[in-house]
């Protein structure tokens, strides 16, 4: 199912700092991904998953300190984001610009990473549009966020990720913020497009039994730590620490009530 | 506590400085320059510098700068204080009662609001000083006849939000009238936003006053640095300091207070972060 | 385009009130002027107890003030504007004589404060924080607190009077028989200044709007969003912050269209400049309140106008606008 190796990370850590205060958000993180490996992290709220993300995406914002090392021996250079990793996130209301048209906002991807002038940056929107499943393309492209229903604009912040032809596709709680019945489609959809393009993927989520029809692998994360790691089905039916087992439990209880 | 952490923004420490002297001047004015400043009281100018009894030299007519500039600052604080706390009271009752109720009284309330905000501010008031005269009491008038617009605006959108908290509901159920759940309930809660528009009011005023009497319509009877600087104009070639003088003087006086301002709303923003 | 259309719509019957609260305001304030005029006039020519009547029956003023009021009305929608005792002409040709001057000294200084605001505005909020947001800002701070009418004095003092540079007052040369663009060019830089000081205070303004929008607009998912997909740096600043911090500025723009009428009055009276301006300090000098009111009341249509405009810009910049709007009907 997986490649040569994408992507190694050992001892990541990330301390944030903000007005004097200093956060740990995440200590010594080791991991390795291959090429079309699909992984989910999970964990609590504040627990570093988005910070994981960001690392390895090198966006952390400006003044936090990262420790240990990301290598990219599948790339073998630094990855450049948009480029060779893509990224959805949660909340698809607010993370398209208001102004300008979908169009303009899939074809700058192209345009930045693909080397290609407008018009055909526009004719490769059309294109990527189309394959997130989003009727009438030629439509859309015109179109802006708010005309769109939030599945909707969730498939273009996905064509937006995988317009610069990434090896990595990062979702940060891509499906969190869509009910139920999209939700379904939006996993279903980015299971077709890591197959097709053979991406790599992290998928972050709180929803573990979404993460493990997906995956090959779950990591759990805890208070800034990787508590645990292994295959999906594993960590599902026979989870080494109490705290996924209560993380399981809770989702279980939640999907019973 | 707030004015501790008020003073300790940079703009709270310039301009609460530049505040606290300008206060000093205008309220040491009359006992440093016993009289009335628009007396004559040596030649005809005399360039600042040049006299010791006349720091900023002479006007046209011989009458000391130094004096017109500093009972200057006392017509240019009372009537920016004045206008804006008039404008504020104002405001704050029209927006207050807009707000609380609604429908008819809101539409026309807010009409009204509208058509004032439309007319330019200082063809307003140079139209009210004309038709009624110029003192100071009209300048005052003049200025709060159209500064009262954002006051009250601002408080009917607080008191649209508090109208619905939890308070407010207990003061109906027990039977308050619906006038004194407004003054006694709403309006002090709502009245903080409105009152940090106090600064770009003053200093608004002061600028309306300041460009009334240059084009001769403030109050005859005080010094005004609008005035002053009016004076200077026609002998801009030769003595060009009896218009730069009173002008920095107001330039100053501004800035101060929008220092202030700004200091005030950092301290605010930084006491929010705080909690 | 009917996005655009309805807000027009909905725009020009909201004015309506306001310009019948407007015209009802200035007539009551020609009311309290009223005695005034003819005591006025009577003094300056030294007129008698039955001249004074005969004024008082031509001007209307023995009539109730109802009927007043709807005379009034009846003349303004004719746009009749009455008579200037000052100029000795109908007002309303006096005003549109002047508008045209007002309306390029205007559109002159909105052009400049708000072009080059809005680009110091972007230079200071492409990064906040930084050294050069912190002089800008301060900067910008220190330019709004100059008054606008001193500004023009010393602009006058030192490129007029001292370096001789710039005309010191007027529209155009007098009987300089120039035309064509020579003419053009005479004008323009009669324009400089007054333009200059006028715009000098608005472009602090926007300048800080544009900056403090484009901090705010900084911290927008939507931002995040644009830096994970790796754009340049300066595809970010202008296309995606600068582009909707530019809405705020726009809105600005509308709000000060008032302001800026009635900062240009003591502009135009400090360069001699013949708008709407002098033409209202002549009015106070002259004692002519109706010419003054007739200002007034072109002014408030001229504002709203203006807004108009705006609106319809905005609309075009922000395509949220009026989505509820079309999507009820
Ligand atoms: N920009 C930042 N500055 C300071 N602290 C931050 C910043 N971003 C995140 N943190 C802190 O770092 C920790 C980890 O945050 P992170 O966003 O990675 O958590 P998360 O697992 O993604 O949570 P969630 O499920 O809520 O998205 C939290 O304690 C958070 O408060
Ligand atoms: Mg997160």
């Amino acid at each position: 199912m997986s490649g040569p190796l994408l992507l190694s990370v050992r001892g990541l850590g990330v301390r944030y700092r903000a007005e004097g205060q200093s956060v740990e958000a995440l200590t010594g993180i080791d991991l390795d991904l291959h090429a079309r490996e699909r992984i989910a992290i999970i964990g609590e709220s504040g627990s570093g998953k988005s910070t994981f993300g960001l690392a390895l995406a090198g966006l952390l914002p400006r003044g936090s300190e990262v420790s240990g090392s990301i290598a990219w021996p599948g790339l073998g250079a630094a990855p450049k984001p948009g480029k060779d990793i893509g990224i959805v996130f949660q909340d698809p209301g607010s993370s398209l610009n208001p102004v300008l048209t979908v169009g303009e906002q899939v074809a700058e991807v192209c345009r930045t990473h693909l080397g290609m002038g407008w018009r055909r940056s526009y004719a490769r929107a059309v294109e990527l549009l189309d394959r997130v499943r989003l009727p009438s393309p030629e439509g859309i492209v015109r179109a802006y966020p708010h005309q769109l229903s939030g599945g909707q604009r969730q498939r273009v912040a996905i064509a937006m990720a995988i317009a610069g032809r990434p090896r990595l596709l990062i979702a940060d709680e891509a499906t969190s913020a869509i009910d139920t019945v999209v939700q379904a489609e939006i996993v279903g959809l980015i299971r077709e497009l890591c197959s097709a393009d053979a991406l790599a993927l992290l998928f972050i989520t709180h929803d573990i039994a979404l993460a493990s029809g997906l995956v090959d692998r779950i990591a759990v994360f805890r208070a800034a730590r990787m508590v645990e790691i292994g295959p999906a089905e594993e960590v599902v039916s026979a989870p080494s620490s109490p705290y996924t087992a209560a993380l399981i439990d809770a989702h279980l209880g939640l999907d019973a009530a | 506590m707030s004015v501790l952490r008020f003073l300790r923004t940079p703009e709270g420490a310039v301009g609460g400085f530049l505040l606290a002297a300008l206060a000093f001047v205008a309220l040491s004015a009359p006992v440093l320059f016993p009289g009335d400043p628009l007396a004559i009281v040596g030649p005809a100018y005399l360039h600042p510098f040049a006299n010791p009894a006349f720091p900023l030299g002479t006007d046209s007519l011989g009458r000391n700068v130094l004096a017109g500039v500093m009972h200057g600052a006392r017509t240019s604080l009372v009537i920016g204080l004045a206008a804006a706390f008039a404008a504020i009271v104002v405001g704050s009752a029209v927006g207050t009662l807009a707000g609380l109720f609604g429908g008819v009284v809101d539409e026309v309330l807010m009409r009204i609001t509208e058509a004032f905000q439309t007319v330019p501010a200082f063809l307003l008031a140079l139209a009210f000083v004309s038709v009624v005269g110029p003192s100071m009491g009209t300048v005052v008038v003049a200025i709060a006849l159209s500064a009262w617009t954002a006051p009250a605006r601002v408080a009917r959108a607080e008191v649209l939000s508090i109208r619905q908290r939890d308070y407010v509901a207990a003061a109906r159920a027990v039977g308050m009238h619906p006038l004194a759940i407004a003054f006694r309930e709403v309006l002090p809660n709502a009245l903080p936003p409105v009152l940090s528009l106090a600064s770009v009011i003053v200093a608004s005023a002061i600028l309306i006053e300041a460009a009334l009497s240059f084009l001769g319509l403030g109050d005859p009877n005080v010094a005004t640095w609008g005035t002053m600087i009016s004076e200077g104009r026609n002998v801009l070639r030769s003595a060009a300091y009896l218009s730069i003088a009173p002008g920095i003087a107001l330039m100053v006086t501004v800035l101060a207070i929008y220092f202030a301002g700004e200091g005030a709303v950092e301290a605010a923003s930084a006491r929010r972060i705080a909690s | 385009m009917s996005r655009t259309w309805l807000l027009l719509r909905r725009r020009l019957i909201g004015s309506v009130p306001v310009i019948l609260i407007v015209v009802v305001g200035t007539f009551f304030l020609l009311e309290a002027a009223g005695g005034d005029a003819v005591d006025a006039y009577a003094g300056e020519v030294g007129a008698d107890a039955g001249l004074i009547e005969q004024l008082r029956q031509q001007w209307g003023l023995n009539e109730s003030p109802l009927t007043r009021l709807a005379t009034y009305l009846w003349a303004l929608l004719h746009l009749d504007l009455g008579w200037s005792v000052a100029f000795s002409r109908p007002i309303s040709g006096l005003l549109m004589e002047r508008l045209p001057n007002t309306l390029l000294l205007m559109g002159t200084s909105t052009a400049l404060s708000f072009g080059l605001g809005s680009l110091l505005g972007v230079v200071a909020g492409a990064r906040p924080g930084s050294a050069r947001d912190r002089v800008l800002s301060m900067g910008a701070l220190v330019l709004y607190a100059v008054p606008g009418f001193w500004l023009g004095l010393v602009l006058a003092l030192f490129f007029s009077v001292q370096l001789g540079w710039l005309p010191l007052a007027g529209i155009e040369t007098i009987a300089s028989g120039l035309t064509g663009w020579a003419r053009a060019a005479d004008i323009a830089r009669h324009l400089v200044l007054p333009a200059s000081a006028l715009a000098l205070i608005y472009l602090a303004l926007y300048l800080r709007v544009m900056r403090s929008g484009m901090a705010e607009v900084w911290r927008m998912d939507f931002i995040r969003t644009a830096r994970a997909k790796g754009l340049a740096r300066r595809r970010i600043v202008l296309r995606h912050v600068a582009r909707n911090a530019l809405l705020p500025v726009v809105t600005m723009l509308g709000v000060q269209s008032a302001q800026m009428l009635g900062g240009s009055v003591v502009i135009e009276s400090v360069f001699g400049y013949p708008g709407l301006g002098l033409l209202a300090e002549s009015a106070v000098r002259g004692r002519d309140t109706p010419l003054l009111l007739g200002i007034v009341l072109l002014s408030v249509v001229t504002v709203i106008v203006v807004n108009l405009v705006v609106d319809i810009v905005y609309a075009l910049l922000d395509p949220r606008v009026g989505a509820e709007a079309e999507g009820a009907r």
